[in-house]
């Protein structure tokens, strides 16, 4: 089995080099600059080393070569068995075994670890263009493959690049019945790297100034939200709940852990609104519902602040159903220890700002007028809405109430709630996004991270929490039409959220909505999609048995249905009226006991035919005489073809 | 696929009464088979590849290709990789696909004996399969080779509605008839998975001369004949005619005439007179050597007399050959001693 390799030896190279290539080309953005530099050089190598017919690198020098990257692997990541230091590795295992391909053998382990690598690309991204780009991949290296197995000659490209894609196309039915139907099991099978799913951008347990700005820059979606049988709620009132923060360090708001408490129990003031929700996986584990939730999504619990946490991290795309009321009214109790947690603020931080909001609330009768008069301050006075807010040193409510004046949502809501704190009204800050964007294409809302946003919940005592967004006071336009559109003039934005670009903006919400049919049909089939198939084709109980029964005898059908499809070309071409004669004639003569051997010549036969029965010699020459007219005659006349056959069948009835 | 084949070779295992008694179902079977599968035994010159023919197993690359797909696979259940599953599929797909390629790429093949040309003994026969396909499908890297451990493979392409003829070497290290045995055909076209192959078994030969004695053994004597001498030695006097050209044959004569036409090269034969002819004996050779190498000597005349274009004659025990000249002679007397048996009487 270990055929060498030596003959086309440049053009099998030239094809798994590109193979390779390839498949490891979107890994380039995330692997560090040396292993980038060691790959290419390896392999830029054995590209040489197969134009000008050199040898191949000796062991130990690739022993030394692999034992440095490993070293160099561990100091990079501090892990050698994570994920992206798993790919590293692969990386440099890959470039090495090319080093060392001698073999049949070796050439097809290359093409499966390429095979393996497409895998790996998918850890990233399982977008449409990831899976376009990956499914030319596996056509290219299927071709390479195709390639290895010519024995006689090389395979010419175009060949292998139509046998790969024939062979493809008709794997794609197989494709998709095990798709549907293998039995799916729920994973993880074991736990997955730590660094499985770091560097996602989202909103984080804590806030300080800066960190929703930022993500403003970013244009990722957070979810998607279908509302199925009413028209969305008007933009203004579309809060997605998401971390909601306690406890506030005189820079940074955080939200820690809290026991979980019973949710509790609000009276809700309008109809319900329901939706379902297909939330990107962030890594954390809250999920998003429009303010306030009524419904606890499954393997999920709701915290008595009406955040909705996951049982675990989500790694996945997750979709569930919600409903919602957006106009409550709270409960009216207020453990003390919930009273303390929402009035606390740490130690002398920020004094200016407490001594205004004491000199405020001394003005003024209630807590309600003391609201009012603050969101008045940041309306009438120079506030200002931008993206890019001065920094702020160690008491930045203070700096931001007295001197800059600019902020984002985040420096909004956190000064507001100090106030409130220092005036002795328990208050809270809330994360998460608010507003959406209306894909009419898909008729489903998409909210961006951009869409991130910070606002507050004040307690009243005879109305219980209370929703204030001071953000609202200072920039109306970002709660009536997005954080995009309250942008103020000459700041930066990406590219294709500016608003100059309709049609580039129409054609991205086109192929969002293809995104999003892709992510609901293929991505998210799961378990429970797959249960749903088998209660639609009849089988209400689905075991893996039952399903396994249904895998095998589609794909027994489809396998069947395919080899009829196939073996049809091999059908033996109709021969020629003249060739079916002639085969007629030998086979009477082999009756007679003189058969034509392969090798032998309608004349050689013909001698020896007419030798064996003299009787026939004369219709034998003439019979065979015409044929070789036919066949290999300059020109043969026209009403020979039919004297032949005519001859022919009387030679039949008297022999 | 198996299943028929199966039962004549465990109908030989039961005990010989039964045996007996399932005679003439077995004769039955054995005309069902040959009307339905077009099988010979192995007297046949060709045979089709039937599906029944060919047998069809992973490769070693295709159980790595398996590997590598339970690897994706659970990597895809732990990573709930939806991708992952659509790409692990789709290569399980074709793998299955795969196993109809390679059965296909064999099938309907049909396997014929062509010619043979003797070989002198040490030499390596030649045993010309012609490899024919009548479908509308090339075939490209089809093996053949002998069931024997260390055989060559030798690799061949059959573009659709032609045909290929494949010389399979086999060592021919004695006199006599060497037959080839059985041939594997075999392929792993088109993507290395699969390993599809069909035993044949032809009736094919190949006739092994002795090797002729090295070194130079004068040839005997010229025996006297009539005074007349009516024999024709081959000698440079009257144009006889043309034979096949022979490497050795003198420029002079060759007729070129014919050659510019564009036919083969051709030797002119002329005709001496000859007083006497030869006569290449077994008896004139020593009782002392063994009897390959008193063949060896008779082979090697046989040789020196066709290449000096001589008219001769053998004498074997039991078998005599009249003096001739010419290419047919040389033939029929190195089979004679291909054949010879031993000392008949």
């Amino acid at each position: 089995m270990s055929t060498a390799l030596d003959r086309f030896h440049l053009r099998h190279v030239a094809w798994l080099l590109g193979s390779l290539a390839l498949v490891a080309a979107p890994h380039a953005e995330r692997l560090p600059w040396w292993i980038i530099v060691l790959v290419a050089m390896l392999m830029l190598w054995r590209g040489y080393a197969a134009l000008y017919a050199l040898r191949l690198p000796r062991q130990w020098l690739l022993l030394l070569i692999a034992a440095g990257a490993l070293g160099g692997i561990y100091i990079t990541y501090g892990r050698i068995l994570g994920r992206d230091s798993g790919i590293a590795l692969l990386m440099v295992m890959l470039a090495l075994k090319l080093m060392e391909m001698a073999t049949l053998r070796d050439a097809m382990v290359l093409i499966f670890i390429a095979y393996f690598l497409v895998i790996t690309n998918f850890l990233y991204s399982q977008s449409i263009p990831t899976a376009v780009f990956m499914l030319g991949a596996i056509w290219i290296i299927t071709a390479t493959m195709v390639g290895f197995q010519f024995r006689t000659r090389q395979g010419g490209y175009r060949y292998q690049l139509r046998t790969a894609g024939v062979m493809l196309l008709q794997a794609a039915p197989l494709m998709l019945v095990l798709f549907l139907l293998f039995p799916r099991v729920q994973g993880p099978l074991w736990g997955m790297p730590q660094d499985a799913f770091s560097g996602v951008t989202g909103l984080s347990e804590d806030m300080s100034p800066g960190s929703v700005s930022n993500l403003l820059s970013s244009d990722a979606v957070a979810f998607r939200v279908n509302f199925e049988s009413s028209a969305p709620p008007p933009t203004q009132q579309l809060y997605w709940r998401g971390p909601v923060m306690w406890d506030f360090d005189g820079y940074t708001w955080s939200a820690p852990r809290i026991p979980y408490v019973p949710a509790r129990v609000y009276e809700p003031l309008d109809a319900p609104v329901e939706y379902t929700v297909t939330v990107e996986p962030h890594g954390k584990r809250w999920l998003f519902a429009l303010d306030l939730p009524s419904k606890v999504p499954p393997r999920s619990i709701m915290t008595n602040d009406f955040q909705l946490l996951f049982q675990s991290q989500l790694t996945n795309r997750l979709r569930y159903d919600m409903i919602s009321h957006l106009r409550y009214r709270d409960a009216t109790d207020l453990p003390d220890y919930e009273r303390q947690r929402a009035l606390r603020l740490p130690g002398t931080s920020n004094p200016l700002t407490r001594e205004l909001a004491r000199n405020m609330r001394k003005n003024t009768v209630d807590d309600r007028t003391y609201v009012n008069n603050v969101l008045g301050m940041f309306r009438n006075q120079n506030f200002s809405y931008t993206t890019t807010p001065p920094l702020l040193g160690s008491n930045p409510v203070d700096e931001f109430l007295i001197t800059t004046r600019a902020g984002y949502c985040e420096h909004y809501a956190s000064s507001f709630t100090v106030l409130m704190r220092a005036a002795g009204v328990p208050a809270r800050v809330v994360t998460g996004y608010q507003g959406g964007e209306l894909n009419t294409v898909g008729n489903y809302m998409i909210v961006r991270q951009a869409d991130a946003h910070a606002w507050v919940e004040v307690w009243f005592a005879d109305q219980g929490w209370t929703r204030i967004d001071p953000t609202a006071a200072v920039s109306p336009a970002r709660v009536q039409a997005g954080a995009v559109a309250a942008v103020p003039q000459g700041e930066s934005l990406p590219l294709l959220l500016r608003g100059e670009f309709r049609w580039l903006h129409n054609a991205r919400l086109t192929w969002d909505s293809f995104a999003n049919s892709w992510n609901q049909v293929i991505l998210g089939y799961t378990l429970e999609r797959q249960r749903d198939l088998m209660q639609r084709i009849g089988i209400d109980d689905a075991t893996w048995q039952s399903m396994a029964t249904v895998m095998f005898i589609a794909t027994g059908v489809i396998t069947l249905a395919l080899a009829l499809l196939m073996l049809r070309k091999l059908r033996v071409q109709r021969p020629d009226p003249v060739a079916a004669a002639y085969a007629r004639f030998c086979l009477r003569l082999a009756r007679r006991g003189v058969v034509r051997h392969p090798s032998e010549g309608p004349a050689a036969f013909s001698k020896r035919a007419a030798a064996a029965s003299p009787e026939l010699a004369a219709a034998i020459g003439s019979i065979s005489n015409l044929y070789i007219r036919l066949r290999y005659g300059k020109e043969p006349g026209a009403g020979d073809a039919a004297d032949f056959q005519r001859a022919v069948a009387r030679f039949r009835t008297h022999a | 696929m198996s299943r028929l084949a199966n039962f004549s070779l465990s109908a030989s295992r039961l005990s010989p009464l039964v045996f007996r008694l399932l005679a003439p179902f077995r004769a039955l079977r054995a005309y069902v088979d040959r009307w339905l599968f077009q099988l010979g035994g192995p007297a046949t010159t060709s045979l089709e590849l039937v599906q029944r023919r060919i047998f069809i197993l992973p490769s070693r690359h295709g159980m790595l290709f398996v590997g590598a797909l339970a690897l994706m696979l659970t990597g895809s259940i732990n990573y709930n990789l939806s991708l992952g599953f659509v790409l692990t599929f789709l290569l399980g797909g074709l793998g299955v696909n795969s196993i109809l390629h390679t059965f296909r790429n064999l099938a309907r093949l049909r396997i014929a004996a062509g010619r043979v040309l003797p070989v002198y003994a040490g030499d390596t026969a030649r045993f010309t399969l012609i490899i024919d396909n009548p479908g509308a499908l090339d075939r490209y890297s089809i093996g053949i080779t002998r069931g024997e451990p260390e055989t060559p493979v030798i690799y061949a392409d059959v573009p659709a509605q032609q045909s290929t003829s494949v010389g399979v070497p086999v060592p021919a290290p004695h006199r006599g008839v060497l037959r080839p045995g059985r041939f594997t055909i075999f392929t792993h076209f088109p993507l290395g998975l699969c390993y599809a192959w069909a035993y044949a078994e032809l009736d094919m030969h190949c006739i092994v001369y002795p090797r002729p004695e090295p070194g130079q053994v004068p040839l005997p004597q010229a025996e006297s004949h009539d005074a007349a001498g009516v024999t024709h030695g081959a000698g440079q006097e009257d144009f006889a005619g043309l034979r096949s050209y022979h490497p050795g044959d003198s420029p002079r004569h060759i007729a070129w005439k014919a050659a510019a036409r564009g036919d083969a090269l051709l030797t002119k034969q002329f005709s001496g007179r000859a007083a006497s002819e030869l006569w290449l004996d077994w008896a004139a050779t020593p009782d002392t050597l063994g009897v390959e190498a008193r063949l060896s000597r008779l082979a090697r005349w046989v040789v020196d007399a066709h290449a000096a274009a001589l008219s001769f004659g053998m004498r074997l025990p039991g078998i005599t050959l009249p003096p001739a000249p010419g290419d047919a002679q040389r033939e029929h007397c190195l089979e004679a001693l291909a054949l010879f048996q031993g000392k008949k009487s």
